[in-house]
């Protein structure tokens, strides 16, 4: 699975990680992320991410 | 006198040639009862460079310490590190005025510079480690995203062992001493503090990460000069060490007793649970929001490890003042936090309620039920809030034990 990076503050989705504090399970590919699942460091929506 | 401003020398070639602004209070929603500066530096490089610009008022004091070392038109850089408009608002004008050779900002800051100002003005983006030749020295650039915007950067200035580091390290503090061994360390702290609490505490996973990416970068810094406030020259040590203990919020043996009362009841109890919990040895800060600023607010939870709520009912609401304060803490995301809610109502008691739904929002573990009070608190209600406050001490210690 792929990571994705926040275009805005570069954060990185990493699907081995998940995104524990915004419920988001270990194992999550960011394709399976809820559509108003936003950047848990600045708060960006999902349409800002690209693949690393 | 015709230039009542001049420029002060930071080292050999590097000036200080901003703007006080004395009278600036109201911040963004930040107060700033000591008024602020606006840093912008001169480089006396072959390409002689400015770096960042000042608060669009300012524009004029800022060239009038720039012409107090050389005429505008010998300006050939301009180098933004940080959009905002307190550095930005006169950069597009003054741009036009000097009409230098090149403008570099971050990619995000050029996006955000057009977005800002819709001009015409080239602006060359630099990358995260590129390094820009001013003939006679160099300048590297180090992306500091949302430290504490996206577009944010840092400039290395190899031969002077100079960051400039923009609203990092700063501090909302107007005077005409410009060097941190200029001022008393107690306000520098208290100041440095209230800047990281109010603005850059959200971010402070990456202060923390970028704090390690500078130190691997082998850089010499002899000098921090920031945007705000006073340049570091003597404590850079004491004021990093101070950012990477604000940044790892680790549990502290420290309460903050948050709330807003109609008729003394809520204050009541708020002053039950800080006379138990400083019995029990831990330190408060009592901060009543009906004669407080949401700023003094977020300074005291900063060095927190646990958030106590208290509001009042009015019209099955908490209090205008305490939705204000926990707006604005929520958007500040201090970690690592436990508490609880307590409050007085007259008849129906929405306000702890609402506290308690804030406090989860905020991830701030409940550590004691909330105490909820029809009208005023007697004997039996007081001895309640006491014994919170001891629960919360109780539940502290133990979190201090663990780390």
């Amino acid at each position: 699975m792929k990571k994705y990076v926040c275009g805005i503050c570069g954060y990185v989705y990493d699907p081995d990680k998940g995104d524990p504090d915004g419920g988001i399970a270990r194992g999550t590919a960011f394709e399976g992320l809820p559509d108003d699942w936003t950047c848990p460091v600045c708060g960006a929506s999902k349409d800002e991410f690209a693949p690393e | 006198m015709k230039n009542i401003y001049s420029a002060v020398r930071v080292t050999d070639k590097v000036y200080w040639v901003g703007a006080i602004d004395w009278g600036i209070r109201d911040f963004h929603g930040y107060t700033t009862p000591q008024g602020s500066t606006y840093n912008a530096y001169l480089i006396m490089a072959d390409e002689v460079t400015l770096i960042d610009a000042v608060k669009a008022p300012f524009k004029e004091e800022m060239l009038s310490r720039i012409k107090s070392v050389i005429d505008l038109s010998q300006i050939k850089y301009i180098i933004s590190n940080h959009s905002e408009m307190d550095h930005s608002g006169c950069l597009m004008e003054v741009v036009d005025l000097i009409k230098p050779r090149k403008v570099f900002a971050s990619a995000i800051g050029v996006k955000t510079l057009k977005e800002l100002y819709h001009g015409q003005q080239e602006i060359i983006p630099v990358k995260d480690g590129e390094t820009v030749s001013l003939g006679n020295m160099n300048l590297t650039f180090m992306e500091t995203r949302m430290i504490h915007w996206p577009d944010s950067m840092f400039t290395y200035l190899a031969e002077e062992e100079l960051l400039f580091s923009q609203d990092a390290f700063g501090m909302h503090l107007a005077t005409l001493e410009r060097f941190d061994d200029e001022l008393p360390q107690s306000l520098l702290e208290y100041e440095a503090a209230t800047y990281y609490a109010n603005i850059v505490l959200p971010y402070s996973a990456i202060v923390l990460k970028t704090l390690g990416k500078v130190a691997s970068t082998n850089w010499k810094i002899k000098i921090i000069a920031p945007d705000h406030g006073p340049i570091w020259r003597k404590q850079l040590g004491w004021i990093i060490d101070l950012y990477k203990k604000w940044a790892a919020q680790k549990p502290t043996n420290k309460a903050v007793v948050l709330y807003a009362t109609m008729w003394h009841s809520t204050e009541k109890m708020a002053r039950a649970i800080s006379e138990s919990l400083a019995e029990a040895g831990v330190k408060v800060g009592l901060v009543s929001m009906n004669d407080f600023h949401r700023s003094q607010a977020a300074y005291e939870v900063l060095d927190a490890g646990a958030l106590i709520l208290g509001s009042s009912t009015l019209n099955n609401n908490m209090l205008p003042q305490m939705a204000d304060v926990t707006t604005y803490l929520r958007g500040l995301k201090p970690a690592n936090l436990i508490g609880a809610a307590f409050g007085s109502f007259g008849w129906s008691g929405e306000g702890v309620r609402d506290l308690e739904a804030v406090l989860k929002e905020m991830k701030v573990e409940i550590a004691a039920p909330s105490v909820s009070v029809r009208n005023a608190p007697n004997e039996g209600a007081l001895k309640i809030c006491y014994d919170l406050g001891k629960t919360i001490a109780a539940e502290l210690r133990k979190r201090m034990g663990a780390n």
